[in-house]
Order: C-alpha cells, then structure tokens, then sequence
C-alpha cells in the first residue's frame, strides 16, 4: 500500500517536533556550565542513567507524586501520559508481530486499523485488538475527566485552575480532540471491515446504522492525523512542552546539576517543565490575601513569555510551600531568587563604609539578628542563659553589626550581600570562635549557606541550648502548659529543622500536633522576602494561620523566629514566645527556688 | 564660629525650579502606602545602617518629597534591606519597596540621561 496523503499532518508534525526539541535540548545544554557539562559526560554511562529513566517511569509517566496528593487528579495525568505511552508502545508491538519485523514505516503502526483492515487473527491478534481498545477506554476516560476539571476544577481537590493562552488553547483542543477522533477513526474502519474488537466494533456497527460510512472513511482519518499533527505543531507555545522536557530534568537533576544564582540552561528547563497542573496555587498563601497573580505557575509562564514585572517578581513570601507541593520538583524559591538578582542588577550597593576592627577571643560568637534586636525579650532571655550555662561568647552585634545579609539577597541584591557577608565573616573568623550561635532563622539560613566559616559550627538557638539542656547545664522544670509550636519558613523548610525545637520544647510543655506543621506549616506573613505586600495583606494572611491554632485551644504559641513572635504578637491575646523565653522562664524559676526563703520574723523578735 | 560651639547651617530654602517630582510620583503610584508617612523618624531611630555611619531614612523620604534627587543615590546605597525600619513604622508603611523603587528609578534616570 501506498502511503496514503492523510498521514502527511502527522508525519510533519513528528518530524517538526522532534527537530524543535533536538536544537533546544542542545541550546539549553550549551548555555549549562562547563562544570555541569562534564559532569554530565562523566555520570551518563554510569548508574545515575538508569535512576533516571526509573524515575521517568514513576513520574513522567505514572505522576507518582500528583497520585500521592490527589488521587483523582493523578489518575488523569496517569491514564492521559502512561496510556498514550503504552498505546504507541502495544501499537508498535502488534505491527511488528503482523509484520514478523520492526522495519515498517512509522504510520502503519499509528494508522493500523486503517493500514491492516482485515479482521484480527489468531490469539496474538486478538490479544493485541482488546488491548489497544482497552488502552483507548483507559485514555478516553482520562481526557473525560480533563474536560470535568477544565469546568469544575474543585472536584478535584483543588480550588483554582489555571488560565489558557491562545497558544495552549489549539494543543488542548488538538489534545482533546486527537482520542475521540481515534475512537470514530477506528469506529468508522471497524463498522465497514470488522476488525475492531470490544469498544471500536460496537462504535463501528452504531455509526454504520446512521452513516454512510464509506464516504466518511478518509475524512475521519484525516481529521485524526491532523490533530495529531496540529498538537505537535502547537506544543512549543503550549505547556505541553513540559512532556518531553520533565524527561530531560529529570535526567539533569540526576546528573547532579543544580540551580545556580544565574539564570543558565538548567532554569530554563525547568521553567519549561512545568505542567501547570496548578497545584502551586492552592498551595499558596497569597490567597488568604486575596493576591492571585504572582504564585509560581504565572511567575513561570511570564519567565518563558519574557513578560515578568516587578510586582509579580517581588509579591512573594518566598515561603516553599510550592515547591514542596510541586510534582516536577522545580526550585521554585531559586528560580524566583534567581530573576530577583536579574531584575536588580544595576545596582548593588559596595557599602564601603564598613569597617573591620578587632574581634574579642571567645568560644562562643551570640548573633542575635535584626529582627531580634526588635524583640528584645528573646535577646536578653540568650544572655541570660548563655551567662547561666557559663559560656564564654561574644555577643557580635550587641551594639551594632551589618545585616546578616540574607534579606538583601532575598531581594536579590546578591553583589550587595557578599559585601556584608565579608564583612561579618571577618570578624567572626578573628575570634577564634568555634560555635557561632543565632537567634533567627533568616540569619541561620545565609550563615549555614552562604557564609563558608571553615571549623565554626552554625547553630540556631534552639539546637544550641538542647544542647546545653542534654549537657545538664540548664536546669529544666515542666508546666501544664499545651503549646502548639510553629515552624518558621527559613528554619523548618528552608533548612530542614523540625525536631530539635520540638525535643527541646517536649521538655518542658504539653506539644499539641497540628494540621499543617513541618513541612506543612504555614508562612506566619511575615516573611521579609515580599517586598511589595502591605501591612493589611500580611495581616489577613497572619490571621488565618492564628485561626488554625485557635482550633486547638494552646496555652501559648511557642516559635523560633523574632520575626514570626512579632507578628503573631500583633494579632492574638494568646501569648507568644520564643523557644529561648520558654526555657530562660524555667530556669529562672529553679534560681528562685534555690534561693533560701525568707525567713518570717515571729513576733517576739520583732526589735521594738 | 565653629570654635565657639556653634554650628554652621547652610540656608536652606527649597528651589521649586529644581523640583523633580517624577520619581516620587512614581513610587506614590506604586506604593501609595508611602503617602502617609507622618515623618516620625521612627524608622531612622532603629535604622541598623544608622548605627554604622550617618544615615537617616527619613531624610531621604523628605529629600524624595521635596524632589531633589541628586545625592539620593549615594545616601540610599548605605541601606542593608533589613527591614526594621518598616516593623517599627506606626503607619505600617512599606518602606524597603520604597527603597527598592527608589534604586531602580533612580538608575533609569542616569541611563536615560546619558
Ligand atoms: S510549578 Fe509545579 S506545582 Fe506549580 S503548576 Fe508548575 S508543575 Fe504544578
Ligand atoms: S513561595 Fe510561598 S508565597 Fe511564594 S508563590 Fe510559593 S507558596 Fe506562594
Ligand atoms: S517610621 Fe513610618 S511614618 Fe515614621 S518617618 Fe518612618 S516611614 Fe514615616
Ligand atoms: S531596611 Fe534599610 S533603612 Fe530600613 S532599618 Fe534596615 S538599613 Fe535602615
């Protein structure tokens, strides 16, 4: 047989696409570092390969992690990527098994029901008919519930979906259009030779009885081809490229390439892996402040249209609770960072003012941080401890000290930031100091990432004084105080701490468990990374977190961050203190109860 | 007069034909919060860039009203971001995006100037 004129449009549109995504991969890998290059050549024979293509497997194809999240919305990426998946598989095995061969050209296998009208033979034939109709049905009703979410998207779990572009709007209408089409393409070809099986015969002998089939036969493969052809075509402007590029983050990511503080060919991969499954949005919590444009979804599409503004760019808490709800796994925080610095760097300042004196000896450098120096209790509860326990430290900024530098670079004023960076390393270098304790997490976070001090350990206070508390240096008295605690963003996702804050405050306080704690815990609102939200906004998002731990009635709102105990403060009667108040209050009790009491004067002794 | 423990003070008087209002007009636009700034100086009093060298914000913000930019730049680059001055403004004013606009405007204006 000839090959017939309408597979043209599917033909054109797989050699487009295939050669679209053979000069990006390459464009994208050419503006990658020579370090990351090499460090691809070198893994690509050895067993990181094989992880990633297992990882494909789970995730590109069976979308694990949407499954985990929301079970429904799993089961239509599942049934829409690893059915088509295996369709062009099994499709391609049932030629090859009718062909004795797997040199036949590709449309045979993608038009078979047209190419081979005789009925199916023979167990292989029959096996491979009910399986293709079955992989079909499986497809259908995952493009069903594609059309359900598009109209109804809170069935899924989900509260919002996200909006269509015009280039979105042709591949999804191709997307849609290219299965049924298949159905009644196969229907058509079944009804006039009988060679479907148990969904494309009884679809055949319906149409037959209304239609006249033979006029209708090329036409209806035609439009099949074409839609097939037309999706391919579209999907560059359309976020379906992240089908083929998810793959090849998923590779990069196990090569061991990371996201630097430039935007390079790794960032543009993983803007254009996202789905824009819209998970992201209803983990935002932007929306308590009714700010629906600047979550990671949009920030990503106008990355890749080139459109971001200023003021979607800089309204976010950078909090990460997107990225650790994103299925694909993009650095979200990162990317976001990342076009911060782009977008300001015209000017950084050289803070040139900046002096470096000597530093005093100690064992122990105390950093307390801006933000604590505006809640002084959580400051003088540290002094207080560190004289109890006897520490021999240096309170660096007990008078004035630069910045830790972490807000600039959360600005994305980087340059700036290493000069305060230097500065402040110097010094601590200078006293010899072996441990460097901090009171708050944004300074904890660019002290333990940025700072590079070779032999200092980089301690938040909570981890510092379990410490002192497991060494027996600070006395512990418990109360029948229920607490909820809160994880602050920079500590708990951003660094990883969640359970030294919780064994240290176990010790002295009833935890109560949350909902959303962990990696699950909310941002308090009052996150330095937004530069643009207002006081209000902030506070309707500070409020429906204090909503949450109203539910569980606490004795106290126990946190590790002066920024969060300040706003919190604002907006509840129920007390709010810092880890390092909590355990300077029982220790300050046994002072008083070591004291002798005072002795009462009986009355005959009082002198006259 | 200085020997004599008197301060000398330039005469101050605002010279409307070197007003340059644009930037402001620009950062009113996108922060209207900044309109009601009460010139407390609460920010300038726990300024951590204050402790370290001569640096008042709200001198700047005064300076910015009064639109005489030149100088602005040099004054602005000592702020180190930290934010405390916006925890501690009793108008809730959102002043590092001020600040930050204020960066920006400002290297627009000597690119376009150039
Ligand atoms: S960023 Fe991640 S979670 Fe958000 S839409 Fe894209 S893929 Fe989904
Ligand atoms: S980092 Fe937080 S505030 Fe920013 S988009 Fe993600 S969830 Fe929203
Ligand atoms: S603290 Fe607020 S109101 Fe007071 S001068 Fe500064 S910006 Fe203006
Ligand atoms: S953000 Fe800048 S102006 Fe505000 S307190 Fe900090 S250093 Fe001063």
């Amino acid at each position: 047989m000839e090959t017939p004129l309408f597979t043209y449009p599917f033909s054109i549109g797989l050699m487009f696409i295939v050669s679209f995504l053979l000069v990006v991969t390459c464009i994208w890998l050419a503006a990658l570092s020579k370090s990351d290059r090499k460090l691809i050549l070198k893994k690509i024979p050895g067993p990181a390969s094989l992880k990633a293509i297992g990882e494909t497997f789970m995730e590109a194809l069976l979308h694990r992690k949407i499954f985990r999240k929301n079970p429904v919305l799993g089961y239509m990426h599942t049934s829409l990527a690893f059915g088509w998946f295996l369709l062009i598989v099994v499709g391609h095995l049932e030629a090859a098994v009718h062909y004795h061969t797997f040199s036949f050209p590709l449309w045979k296998s993608i038009f078979f029901r047209y190419a081979e009208p005789a009925p199916a033979t023979g167990f292989a034939g029959h096996f491979f008919a009910t399986s293709m109709d079955f992989l079909l049905l499986l497809i259908l009703s995952g493009v069903g519930l594609a059309y359900y979410k598009r109209f109804n998207s809170r069935a899924f779990g989900m509260k919002k979906t996200t909006q269509l572009k015009v280039g979105d709007r042709i591949a999804l209408t191709a997307l849609w259009l290219i299965f049924p089409l298949r159905l009644i393409a196969e229907g058509v070809s079944a009804g006039l030779h009988r060679n479907g099986s148990f969904l494309t015969q009884p679809t055949g002998n319906l149409l037959a009885a209304i239609l006249p089939l033979p006029l209708l036969e090329k036409p209806v493969w035609w439009a099949y081809s074409c839609a097939l052809g037309v999706f391919f075509v579209a999907m560059p402007v359309s976020r379906y490229m992240h089908i083929p590029v998810e793959v090849l983050l998923i590779f990069l990511r196990r090569y061991g390439v990371r996201s630097q503080k430039h935007v390079n060919g790794y960032t543009r991969v993983q803007v254009f892996s996202c789905s824009r499954c819209g998970i992201c949005l209803d983990s935002c919590q932007m929306n308590h402040a009714n700010i629906r444009n600047t979550q990671s979804v949009y920030v990503l599409k106008q990355i890749r249209g080139r459109r971001l503004s200023d003021e979607q760019l800089f309204n976010c808490l950078l909090c990460g609770r997107c990225q650790k709800d994103c299925p694909v796994g993009i650095d979200l925080n990162d990317i976001r960072i990342t076009q911060r610095i782009e977008s300001t760097a015209e000017y950084n300042s050289t803070y040139d003012y900046l002096k470096n004196g000597p530093s005093p000896q100690a064992d122990v450098v105390y950093f307390a941080g801006c933000m604590t120096h505006l809640t002084p209790s959580i400051k003088k509860s540290m002094q207080k401890l560190l004289n109890y326990a006897q520490v021999n430290y240096w309170f660096m900024d007990e008078h004035k000290a630069p910045c830790c530098g972490r807000p600039l670079i959360q600005a994305g004023q980087l340059e700036a930031a290493q000069k305060l960076i230097a500065n402040n390393r110097d010094k601590i270098m200078q006293s010899g100091a072996r441990t460097l304790v901090v009171s708050c997490p944004i300074c904890y976070k660019v002290f333990s990432e940025d700072y590079k001090l070779p032999n200092v350990r980089v301690m938040h206070h909570a981890e510092y004084l379990l410490e002192l508390v497991n060494q027996g240096l600070l006395p512990v008295h418990n109360s029948p105080k229920r607490v909820v605690y809160h994880d602050p963003c920079e500590l708990g996702r951003g660094s990883g701490i969640y359970d030294q804050p919780r064994q240290l405050l176990g010790q002295y306080v009833e935890l109560i468990t949350m909902k959303h704690e962990k990696e699950d815990a909310f941002c308090c609102g009052g996150s330095l990374s937004n530069i643009k939200i207002s006081m209000q906004e902030r506070d309707r998002i500070r409020d429906h977190v204090l909503e949450e731990f109203q539910q569980y009635r606490p004795d106290q709102v126990v946190t590790a961050c002066p920024l969060c105990k300040k706003t919190f403060t604002k907006g509840t009667e129920v007390e709010v203190r810092d880890l390092a108040e909590i355990v300077w209050e029982s220790v300050s009790q046994q002072i008083i109860a070591a004291q002798p009491p005072v002795k009462q004067l009986e009355p005959e002794e009082v002198p006259s | 007069m200085n020997a004599f423990g008197f301060k000398l003070i330039e005469p101050r008087s605002i010279d409307f034909d070197q007003f340059d209002g644009r930037l402001l007009n620009e950062i009113l636009e996108k922060e209207p919060s900044f309109k009601i700034c009460l010139s407390c100086g609460g920010c300038t009093a726990t300024c951590n860039a204050g402790t370290l060298i001569d640096f008042n914000i709200r001198k700047m913000n005064l300076l910015l009203r009064r639109g005489e930019i030149t100088g602005l730049a040099r004054e602005i680059d000592k702020c180190m971001l930290c934010g405390k001055c916006m925890l501690v403004c009793p108008r809730g004013i959102n002043i590092r995006n001020v600040i930050m606009l204020l960066k920006k405007g400002l290297v627009q204006y000597r690119n376009e100037n150039i």
